[in-house]
C-alpha cells in the first residue's frame, strides 16, 4: 500500500484526493484543508485569479509542494476554454489545466461535445488535460483519443452532494476507458468516495461536502480515512456478490 | 411564449384571498419539495410563512452554502449621468425635480475608475438616468470602453434598449445587464410612469430577452418595493427569473430586492416592506430557483447587510455613491438617486464579511 502511487499527467502523486478550493469561507482555511486530506493537487478557478491584490490572490495561499490545476470555469464554449487555458498556463505557470465548459447555469452540467472539442486543442498544445464531463462512454472515449490525462465524469450535478446518481455509467467508464477515472461533483460522503475507490476509480474529485461540513478540516480527513479504505478494499478485491447464499463451510464437501 | 403571456395567466388571480387561505401544512409541504412550483413559491410568501421563518433561513442557508460556498462578490455602482426624461413618481432622478443634473465627461469616467478600482473594486455597474438624448448609445459604448479597462466585469443599468444596441455594448465589453421592471402591476405601472419611454410597460418587461438574445453574461431582475403589496410583487419577479433562466440557460440570473430609500421628491411608499418580509422574500426566492445570484444595495442599513449574508445573498455593492462622479468629486456636483443607508468603505464591508464567517470576492470573472 505504502508504494500505491498514482502516477497523472507526469505526476507521481500518492494521495488520491484532488480538493476544489472555491466554497471555502476564507482562503487560509486553505493550507488547513490540505494538510488533513493530504491532497497534493488542488484545483483553482482562473476568473478568480486575481494578481492586481496580491492579500486575495487565492495561489498565494496554496502551499509549494502542492500541485495547483486550473480550471476553465466560467467557459461557455471549446473557444472560451482554451482562451481560459492559455491565461491559466500563464498566470499559474504550469500546463495542467482542467476543462470546464458549463452552458446551462441551473444544473451547471459539462457540455460533453465542446469539452472533447477543447481536450482536442489543448492536448495537442501539450497542456495536461483533465476534462470535467457527463459520464457518458462515448464522449470519454472522444476525449481519451484526443489525449486526456484523465476524464472526469460527474457522480451528480455539482453542489448537490447527491452522492453516485452515474455509478452505473461510471462503473462502465472504469471498464472501458484506460485513462485514469477522477469522479467530480456531487459526491456528498466519504462513503460516496469509498465507494469510487472500491470501483476502481483512480481518484476522487471534493469541494463542496468539505466546504459546506460544519467542520471542513475535520470533513477533509474524514474523505482522506474514505479514500484510503476505499483504495485498500479495490487493491484487495471485493467478493463477489451473488444471489444466492453460498456457505463459507459446505456440507457437502465430503463428497469430492 | 413571452414572460407577457405567462404573467398575463395570472391576471385574474386574486393574491390576497389565495395567501389568506395558505395554510401552516401548505407552507411546510412546500418546504419540503425539492422542486417548487409557482403555487409553493406564494405559500412561502404568504403571512402564514412567517411562522415557519426560522426554517426557511436554514434551508436558504443550506442550498446556498452547496451552489455558491462561502463567498460573497463585491461590486460598485458608477453613475454617469442622472438627466432623465421620464417623470417617475417614486425616483429622484424624475424629470419634474429640480436637481443638480450632470452628464461625467470621459475623463471624468476615468478620474472615478482610478478611485473605485483603487479600492480594490473588479465589478463595476454602469448606471444612467432614462436619456437616450444626453447619453446616447455611442456615448455608453464609450464608458463601457473605458471601465473595461479598470474593471473585469462591467454591467450596466441603463435605459432599455434595442437588442442590437445590447449588441454594440457587448461587443465594447458590457457583460450583463440590471434593469428593475418598478412594478409588475401593469395598471400601477402606467399611473406611475406617466410619460417617456418608460410609460410602455411591455418594452419594459421584454428587456431581459432582449439583453440575453445579445448573448449577456449576467441578467439582473428586481422590483422597487414599497410601490405595491410585495407578495405579488416578489411572486413575478421570481417567476420572471425562472423564465429567463429557462430561456438562457448559459446566462447567470440574477434578482435585487430594492427597497425604496428617501429621495428627492414628495412620493410616500405604498407600503412599508418590513425587514422580516424583506427576509422572507429572500429565502423564498432562493429555495424556488436555488441557482440564482441575489444582490443588496447599500439601501441596506450596515447591520443588516451583516445579518443578511449568511441568509442566501451571494453579491453586496460596498462603497458607493449615488452620485453623478461621486467618488471623485470632492464638492457635490449632482444629487445622488436616493440616500445610501450603508456608508461603510469598502475595506468595512470585506472586515464585517468575514466576521461572519464568510469570504469576500473581489473577482468571478476574466477578461477574454
Amino acid at each position: 500500500m505504502n508504494k500505491d502511487f498514482f502516477n497523472i499527467a507526469g505526476i507521481e502523486l500518492k494521495s488520491r484526493i484532488f480538493i476544489g478550493s472555491g466554497k471555502f469561507s476564507n482562503n487560509k482555511l486553505i493550507p488547513e484543508i490540505i494538510k488533513s486530506s493530504q491532497a497534493q493537487v488542488m484545483t483553482v478557478a482562473v476568473r478568480r485569479f486575481d494578481f492586481q491584490n496580491p492579500k486575495e490572490n487565492i495561489l498565494s495561499y496554496i502551499p509549494e509542494n502542492i500541485h495547483v490545476m486550473p480550471n476553465t470555469s466560467g467557459a461557455r464554449n471549446a473557444d472560451e476554454a482554451v482562451r481560459i487555458a492559455h491565461i491559466a498556463k500563464n498566470a499559474a505557470k504550469t500546463d495542467l489545466i482542467k476543462i470546464e465548459i458549463i452552458n446551462d447555469n441551473k444544473y451547471l452540467l459539462p457540455d460533453n461535445y465542446q469539452t472533447a472539442k477543447a481536450c482536442e486543442i489543448l492536448a495537442k498544445e501539450g497542456f495536461k488535460v483533465f476534462a470535467y464531463m457527463n459520464a457518458d462512454l462515448y464522449a470519454a472515449r472522444d476525449m481519451q483519443n484526443a489525449g486526456v490525462a484523465a476524464v472526469m465524469p460527474l457522480g451528480s450535478p455539482i453542489g448537490t452532494n447527491k452522492g453516485l446518481k452515474t455509478k452505473e455509467m461510471i462503473r462502465i467508464l472504469t471498464e472501458e476507458i484506460i485513462a485514469p477515472i477522477i469522479v467530480d461533483a456531487g459526491i456528498g460522503k466519504p462513503s460516496d468516495a469509498c465507494e469510487c475507490m472500491e470501483m476502481g476509480c483512480a481518484a476522487v474529485m471534493i469541494n463542496t461536502s468539505i466546504s459546506s461540513s460544519q467542520n471542513p478540516v475535520l470533513m477533509a480527513e474524514a474523505f482522506k480515512d474514505a479514500v484510503n479504505a476505499g483504495r485498500k478494499a479495490f487493491l484487495a478485491k471485493l467478493g463477489a456478490v451473488s444471489d444466492r447464499a453460498k456457505a463459507s463451510s459446505p456440507l457437502t464437501d465430503f463428497l469430492n | 411564449m413571452t414572460f407577457y403571456d405567462i404573467k398575463r395567466q395570472y391576471n385574474t388571480f386574486d393574491f390576497e384571498n389565495y395567501t389568506t387561505g395558505v395554510s401552516d401544512k401548505m407552507v411546510e409541504s412546500s418546504m419540503q419539495k425539492e422542486i417548487l412550483n409557482d403555487m409553493d413559491f406564494l405559500n412561502l410568501l404568504s403571512p402564514k410563512a412567517l411562522n415557519h421563518i426560522e426554517e426557511m433561513a436554514q434551508k436558504a442557508h443550506e442550498t446556498s452554502i452547496k451552489h455558491f460556498g462561502k463567498g460573497i462578490l463585491l461590486y460598485a455602482p458608477l453613475y454617469v449621468s442622472n438627466f432623465c426624461i421620464n417623470n417617475c413618481i417614486y425616483c429622484g432622478f424624475s424629470t419634474k425635480n429640480k436637481i443638480k443634473r450632470k452628464v461625467l465627461s470621459f475623463e471624468e469616467i476615468e478620474e472615478n475608475c482610478k478611485i473605485v478600482s483603487e479600492y480594490g473594486i473588479r465589478h463595476i455597474l454602469l448606471v444612467t438616468g432614462e436619456s437616450s438624448v444626453k447619453t446616447p448609445l455611442s456615448y455608453l459604448k464609450k464608458c463601457v470602453e473605458i471601465l473595461k479597462n479598470y474593471f473585469d466585469v462591467v454591467d450596466i443599468e441603463i435605459y432599455p434598449l434595442e437588442e442590437s444596441g445590447y449588441k454594440e455594448l457587448a461587443d465594447a465589453g458590457a457583460d450583463g445587464l440590471t434593469i428593475y421592471q418598478e412594478t409588475y402591476n401593469e395598471e400601477l405601472y402606467k399611473l406611475l410612469h406617466t410619460q417617456g419611454a418608460k410609460s410602455d410597460y411591455k418594452y419594459r418587461l421584454d428587456t431581459c430577452k432582449r439583453a440575453g438574445k445579445a448573448n449577456y453574461r449576467n441578467l439582473n431582475v428586481g422590483v422597487l418595493l414599497g410601490l405595491n403589496d410585495f407578495v405579488s410583487e416578489i411572486f413575478f419577479a421570481g417567476i420572471h427569473a425562472k423564465y429567463l433562466q429557462k430561456s438562457f440557460s448559459s446566462a447567470e440570473i440574477g434578482m435585487s430586492f430594492p427597497r425604496l430609500r428617501p429621495a428627492v421628491g414628495t412620493y410616500k411608499p405604498k407600503t412599508v416592506i418590513s425587514d422580516k418580509n424583506l427576509i422572507q422574500a429572500i429565502c423564498a426566492v432562493r429555495l424556488f430557483i436555488n441557482r440564482i445570484s441575489i444582490a443588496v444595495s447599500t439601501r441596506e442599513s450596515k447591520e443588516l447587510r451583516s445579518n443578511l449574508i449568511p441568509l442566501g445573498i451571494t453579491k453586496m455593492s460596498a462603497g458607493s455613491s449615488t452620485e453623478v462622479g461621486g467618488y471623485a468629486e470632492k464638492r457635490k456636483c449632482s444629487d445622488g438617486q436616493f440616500k445610501i443607508n450603508d456608508t461603510a468603505t469598502v475595506d468595512e464591508v470585506k472586515k464585517m464579511i468575514y466576521k461572519k464567517d464568510y469570504q469576500p470576492l473581489m473577482k468571478d470573472w476574466t477578461i477574454l
